[in-house]
């Protein structure tokens, strides 16, 4: 089970070794050791604050490092900046923005022209490849406040999608989406994790990250488990990942925890409240 | 008609009219983004910080574009500083900023001796006395702005939208949020003249509010707050003139009369719009 951790390190398309960081002095992660294959679909899991958007935010090149090495496709963090694409909370979003759906998912392809070229043909078949597949086409002019909850995520996954990344930073993809969106949102993940990409995706629901993600990686200010998702699912990982707030009903875990309240305690963001419809 | 076409017998008054477009134009672009993003106060407090620049270079007998384009740059780089690293609240340290730079130009004008109605035009505007090297000018500042906004339009756009995934992805966010607030100080030291310090503020924000109860599209945003805002400079104009009033305080009233009737009467927030609303989720 233990694997060389140069060997681990060569093979993997996302690498932390010994990572600390926080927010205005307080940490908020300690001693992450992480190594991430490519093709994999990883859910990374555990209770509000407990670190799940910081970890991607690391990832991302978006948070420093107080400690440790990261490395993101062989570099530091930012480096291969256009070889990642990182999907924020819906609730950091303006939805008030005017833009429409076509205009946010064109905006994944804005970092690859430059700011020389204006968007060609290449560009909007990208985008429009990218609305069919996750079923948003015929919205294409829509404004996005017009959307609802379901709608958004969709079109933020084409934006990612557009971009062509190999490495998928997403921040609760599925978090308040309809049953349907959230199969069509997991079939596209699944799709392109078979296509070699990398996909780091932090969720509250336990039961679609049980059954629709390969591994698991269970989060509370350090990594507790990482492996297998039927492995790190378990009940003794569970109950030290989320302390007090899980309950085991007859079989059933439960986790009482609210999934709309902030991720983060610390940092200085934007939340935007809107009435999704 | 003659009302109309009279004054444009007089040179200082077609001056005033292309100043007051390039100057309406200029706010309209930047100012649709200081409104989408949410920095009006910070454009407030840049433009009152133009101030002790601008008596400066009276003193020093210097252009007092050089002296306003220093101290309103100097200015948008130092609150880039203070928001991304002070640890008090963004706001009060702009709020600290801007009272300071102000005070500052005030104590230097009371340095002065006697009254100086050139400097006091700085403070309210005065359009009807553009000269011909104050067109060059602004054309030139204004073509930089416009230009610069022209090459970077989509970065700006993303970067304002969503920052993280504009980062995440290789944009320069933190380069870019500087960027902008480089080009809301050149704008503000565009408007000075013609708008004043006091009211500057109103030329960034209100066209793009106006604009943002219109459309909800990001191209058509832009280009109809710098249509509103032309016309509101001309109407303005003209009125200053026939009434012999501050044509700076008389653009702004324009520009504040139809955004208050775009509210009311206008397709997305009006009265109409509520009625229709009501209709329909009463039918």
């Amino acid at each position: 089970m233990v694997a060389r951790p140069d060997h681990a390190r060569h093979h993997a398309s996302v690498w932390l070794s010994g990572v600390s960081t926080g927010y205005d002095g307080r940490p908020a992660l300690e001693d992450v050791d992480l190594a991430i294959e490519p093709g994999t679909l990883l859910a990374v899991v555990g209770p509000n604050g407990a670190g799940k958007s910081t970890l991607l935010k690391l990832m991302a090149g978006l948070q420093p490092a107080w400690r440790g090495r990261i490395e993101v496709l062989g570099e530091p963090p930012g480096r291969q900046s256009r070889r990642i694409a990182y999907v924020p909370q819906a609730e950091l979003v303006d939805w008030s923005f005017p833009v429409t759906v076509s205009d946010v998912v064109m905006m994944g392809r804005y970092p690859g022209l430059g700011p020389w070229r204006r968007p060609g043909a290449a560009d909007r078949h990208a985008v429009a490849d990218a609305l069919g597949k996750v079923g948003m086409a015929s919205h294409d002019q829509t404004q996005i406040g017009q959307l609802s909850g379901g709608q958004r995520r969709r079109v933020f996954l084409a934006r990612a999608l557009a971009a062509d990344p190999e490495v998928y930073l997403l921040d609760e993809p599925v978090t308040g989406v309809d049953a349907t969106t959230q199969e069509d949102l997991m079939d596209i993940l699944e799709a392109e994790a078979r296509s070699g990409k990398t996909i780091i995706a932090t969720t509250h629901d336990l039961a679609c990250a049980a059954q629709r993600f390969q591994k698991v990686a269970a989060v509370n200010r350090r990594i507790v488990a990482h492996g297998p998702a039927s492995l790190v699912l378990d009940p003794s990982v569970l109950s030290s990942t989320y302390g007090g707030h899980l309950l085991v009903v007859g079989g059933q875990t439960v986790v009482l925890d609210d999934a709309h309240h902030h991720d983060q305690a610390f940092g200085r963001e934007t939340h935007f409240h809107d009435d999704a419809h | 008609m003659d009302a109309i076409l009279e004054p444009l017998g007089s040179a200082f008054f077609v001056r005033a009219l292309l100043a007051a477009a390039i100057v309406g134009t200029v706010c309209a672009v930047v100012g649709t983004y200081v409104v989408l993003k949410g920095i009006a106060f910070i454009g407030d407090a840049i433009s009152h910080a133009a101030f002790p620049g601008v008596v400066a270079a009276f003193m020093l007998g210097l252009p007092y574009y050089l002296g306003a384009a220093i101290a309103a740059v100097g200015t948008s780089l130092a609150i880039g500083v203070v928001t991304r690293r002070a640890r008090i609240r963004t706001d009060t340290a702009i709020g600290v900023l801007f009272a300071g730079t102000f005070a500052l130009g005030v104590f230097l004008y009371s340095t002065i001796q006697g009254y100086v109605a050139d400097l006091f035009s700085f403070l309210f505007g005065q359009l009807l006395s553009t000269s011909v090297d104050d067109l060059i000018a602004l054309s030139i500042l204004g073509g930089i702005v416009l230009a610069t906004v022209g090459i970077l339009w989509k970065e700006l756009l993303y970067s304002t939208f969503d920052p993280l995934g504009a980062a995440a992805s290789g944009l320069r966010v933190e380069w870019l949020e500087t960027l902008l607030l480089v080009l809301v100080a050149l704008t503000i030291v565009i408007s000075l003249q013609a708008i004043g310090i006091i009211l500057v503020v109103a030329m960034l924000v209100t066209p793009a509010a106006t604009a943002q109860l219109l459309t909800v599209r990001f191209g058509r945003l832009m280009a109809s707050g710098a249509l509103l805002a032309i016309a509101a400079s001309v109407a303005g104009l003209y009125l200053s003139y026939w009434f012999d009033v501050a044509s700076g305080a008389t653009i702004v009233l324009v520009q504040t009369g139809i955004f208050l009737v775009v509210l009311v009467l206008g397709p997305r927030t009006g009265l109409m719009a509520r009625r229709r609303a009501v209709v329909s989720s009463g039918g």
